[in-house]
């Protein structure tokens, strides 16, 4: 391979700074003890308590899955500090009182607060090690009856909605990693949108993960009631640290009649160095629940970051005519490993699922797509089409394909396709022989490949993301 | 054409190259001056694309000896990107398909490269419709072409016409062009052979890579340069096209082989 191509794969990390701030960190260690001090901690009810003890015992009698196609030494969920927040001095007023230094590590990351977030129209729930810091916009979108803030807040102050959701889209004993969240999360982000409200903004949340060694497990919980429509962006950097960091997130969007949630991630966290060393290892479900007639979840994510990537974001459709879409790239570089993909599960009528998924892979990781589309006996005339493409950049990479199709509806079309492709470096001396570098090369040749994917996401995250994959978007329409 | 007050282009003395360690280049010698159309024959296998790929400065070739200057410069100093800037361009024997990169895209940054290094504007997306479009007429080229894929499922003739189209846009100083004639019929042979006479000037110079006469009915070369086993064996004006055409390869090798150039 070239030397530019090398280096232009091999661009190091930008978001490896640790912030110097106290964190409240709880001892290392998962007992009932430690469900117990965040429970207490953040002053919940009763009734949360029960859920968290309720699935630590589910998790206890779980093994972790092993059927994915990542390799990684065992999680001693004992060496974990499973609570981090930063020490605050006292009740924050308002937004100027947040600490500085806080603020410098968003700026660094880019992301928009104060008045930037009303420029950008966005407005941004952060979350800082486990600890929703600082909301914006709150009120704006309250006017219009829409709550969103962070998942604890909301435990107190809409209890009967927390209630009712929490766990209905994922339940507590879904699998290992959900069970094992649902035990010990400690914060997220909650968002409700009323019937008929169209959220007149993109709501978006930051992560990042900045305690060496603690694990992070954010709950978030969206609810479009019957017409209501809304679009949320999640961003999530982490610093560099040797050690192995553990996520492990938990999503849950419940979609009503004619209700439409659109849910984009860009996940950079650190990927580990060029020899495989640190990193972080993100085991995450996300699911939505298309739950009534004319319903549509729709996923869109750009994979990358992490060490290890286990993620299936799933559309369950279970209102009639509902619709879900799954859009994804996934790239690694290195020692990175990802095995990622979606279910789409059809048990209304009429129900319709995209996938598109754009694997690409340099270095020597490993990039898999897992993806399962069933369809149920109730489900007359469902429809799938799912377009799975990996790129390969350099000869020690790989990539896979698991495609799982379960239908029990003789009325359903589910149609597949799948592509490998390679960049080449005749293809790269074709474009030096008409004046264009590797990197511009590179960068058209990938832009191409994830056209479909980054049209889907709103306008500055297309941006980021380009830029991420360490592209321009010269010459890009749309 | 040949003029009188014409000045060295490319220069290439004794140029020898390797590929994975075997010998394919062993001694080049060729000049070319401005105005000048040269055409370089000989059997398949004798070096005629590995010369062109060598000059546009492809990875694979190791240069063991000799020395290339254009316009009075070390040529192989320069990157690939480089020399394409320097205004080196190469139409390929066999054009690379590039997936997922629209032909319009693909042609506007090649373009807009190329206006930079010669200190003019850049085109945005539509100035740069208007002038592509006109360039494909002349070569009565379909604009479909434009939103497909860069080369993807065109034909071997739409492939060439493709490569013309770049040359026509970038105006090079010198363009090889490596066997644009074959895979073409007779029609578009000479919409070709028309867009590539269009091209030349008094300023650029124009080397036909080829093993057939045909397309020199067309194309009138200045010179003729026969190429075997890695070396220029004769070289001759327009009419040793045709003494080949009718005598065959092997008619050189019974002659005295001389040192070429001019
Ligand atoms: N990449 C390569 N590896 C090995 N041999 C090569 C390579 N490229 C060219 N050759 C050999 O070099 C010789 C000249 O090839 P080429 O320049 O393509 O000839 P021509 O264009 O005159 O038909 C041939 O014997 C060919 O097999
Ligand atoms: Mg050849």
């Amino acid at each position: 391979m070239s030397v530019a191509l090398q280096n232009l794969i091999n661009k190091p990390y930008e978001h490896g700074f640790v912030t110097e701030i106290e964190s409240d960190v709880a001892p290392k260690g998962l007992n009932e003890g430690t469900i117990r001090l965040i429970s207490t901690k953040k002053n919940e009810p009763e009734w949360l308590l029960d859920f968290r003890l309720k699935s630590y015992q589910q998790w206890l009698k779980m093994e972790e899955p092993k059927w994915s196609n990542v390799k990684y030494p065992k999680i001693d969920f004992q060496a974990i500090s499973y609570y981090s927040a930063p020490k605050e001095k006292k009740k924050l007023a308002s937004m100027d009182e947040v600490d500085p230094e806080l603020l410098r590590t968003f700026e660094k990351l880019g992301v928009p607060m104060h008045e930037r977030a009303a420029l950008a129209g966005v407005a941004v729930d952060v979350i800082f090690d486990s600890v929703s810091v600082a909301t914006t916009y709150k009120e704006k979108l309250a006017k219009v009856g829409i709550i969103f803030g962070s998942i604890s807040e909301a435990v107190h102050t809409h209890p009967e909605l927390v209630k009712k959701y929490l766990g209905s889209v994922v339940p507590v004993g879904d699998n290992y990693y959900a069970a094992l969240n649902s035990a010990v999360f400690t914060d997220g982000s909650f968002c409700y949108i009323p019937k008929g409200v169209k959220c007149p903004m993109d709501l978006s949340t930051y992560f990042r993960i900045n305690t060496e060694e603690s694990g992070q497990f954010e709950r978030t919980l969206i609810i479009a009631e019957e017409g209501a429509s809304v679009s949320y962006l999640e961003g999530c950097t982490a610093p560099r640290f040797d050690t192995n960091q553990l996520h492990a997130a938990v999503v849950e969007l419940v979609a009503h009649d004619n209700a439409d949630i659109k849910y984009s991630t860009v996940q950079n966290w650190y990927a580990g160095d060029e020899k495989g060393v640190g990193g972080i290892y993100n085991f995450v479900t996300k699911r939505g629940l298309a739950k009534g007639k004319n319903s549509r979840i729709s996923w869109t994510q750009v994979e990358t970051g992490s060490a290890i990537t286990w993620k299936y974001p799933s559309c369950v459709l279970q209102g009639d005519n509902s619709v879900g879409e799954f859009y994804s790239v996934a790239v690694t570089n290195n020692y990175q490993q990802a095995d990622t993909g979606t279910k789409m599960v059809h048990i209304g009528k009429n129900t319709r699922s995209t996938i598109v998924s754009k694997g690409i892979s340099a270095g020597h990781s490993n990039n898999s797509y897992r993806g399962l589309v069933r369809v149920a006996p109730t489900a007359t005339n469902a429809r799938n089409f799912s377009q799975c493409d990996s790129m390969l950049i350099g000869d020690l990479c790989s990539a896979n394909t698991f495609p799982y199709i379960q239908v029990r509806n003789n009325s359903a079309k589910v149609e597949h396709e799948a592509s490998t492709s390679k960049i080449g470096e005749d293809q790269l001396f074709y474009f030096a022989q008409r004046g264009i570098g590797s990197e511009e090369a590179v960068s058209m040749i990938i832009n191409g490949f994830c056209k479909d994917v980054f049209q889907q996401l709103p306008m500055e995250f297309a941006v980021e993301a380009t830029n991420l994959l360490g592209l321009k978007l010269e010459g890009s329409v749309g | 054409m040949i003029y009188q007050d014409s000045k060295v282009l490319l220069e290439v003395r004794e140029l020898c190259a390797t590929v994975n360690g075997i010998t394919i280049l062993k001694g080049i010698n060729l000049t070319v001056k401005s105005g000048e159309i040269h055409a370089i024959m000989g059997t398949n296998g004798s070096g005629k694309s590995t010369f062109a790929k060598v000059i546009a400065g492809h990875a694979d070739y190791e240069i063991t000896g000799g020395t290339v200057d254009f316009e009075g410069k070390n040529l192989l100093d320069l990157a690939p990107e480089e020399r394409a800037r320097a205004g080196i361009f190469l139409g390929f024997q066999y054009p690379i398909e590039i997936p997922g990169v629209a032909n319009n895209q693909f042609l506007r940054l090649a373009y807009n490269t190329a206006q930079i290094q010669r200190n003019k504007d850049e085109l945005d997306p539509l100035e740069f419709d208007d002038l592509v479009r006109e360039k494909m007429k002349l070569l009565e080229m379909n604009p479909d072409f434009l939103d497909r894929s860069v080369n993807e499922n065109f034909s071997g003739g739409e492939k060439k016409r493709n490569e013309i189209l770049q040359m026509s846009l970038l105006d090079p100083r010198i363009a090889i062009l490596d066997e644009t004639d074959s895979g073409l019929d007779i029609d578009a042979l000479r919409i070709v052979a028309n867009g590539v006479n269009q091209l030349a000037n008094k300023g650029n110079a124009t080397i036909l890579v080829t093993h057939y006469q045909r397309m020199l009915n067309y194309i009138v070369p200045d010179y003729v340069h026969v190429m075997e086993s890695g070396r220029i064996v004769k070289t001759g004006g327009k009419e040793l096209a045709l003494d080949l055409e009718k005598h065959g390869y092997d008619w050189v090798n019974v002659e005295q082989p001389t040192t070429a150039g001019t």
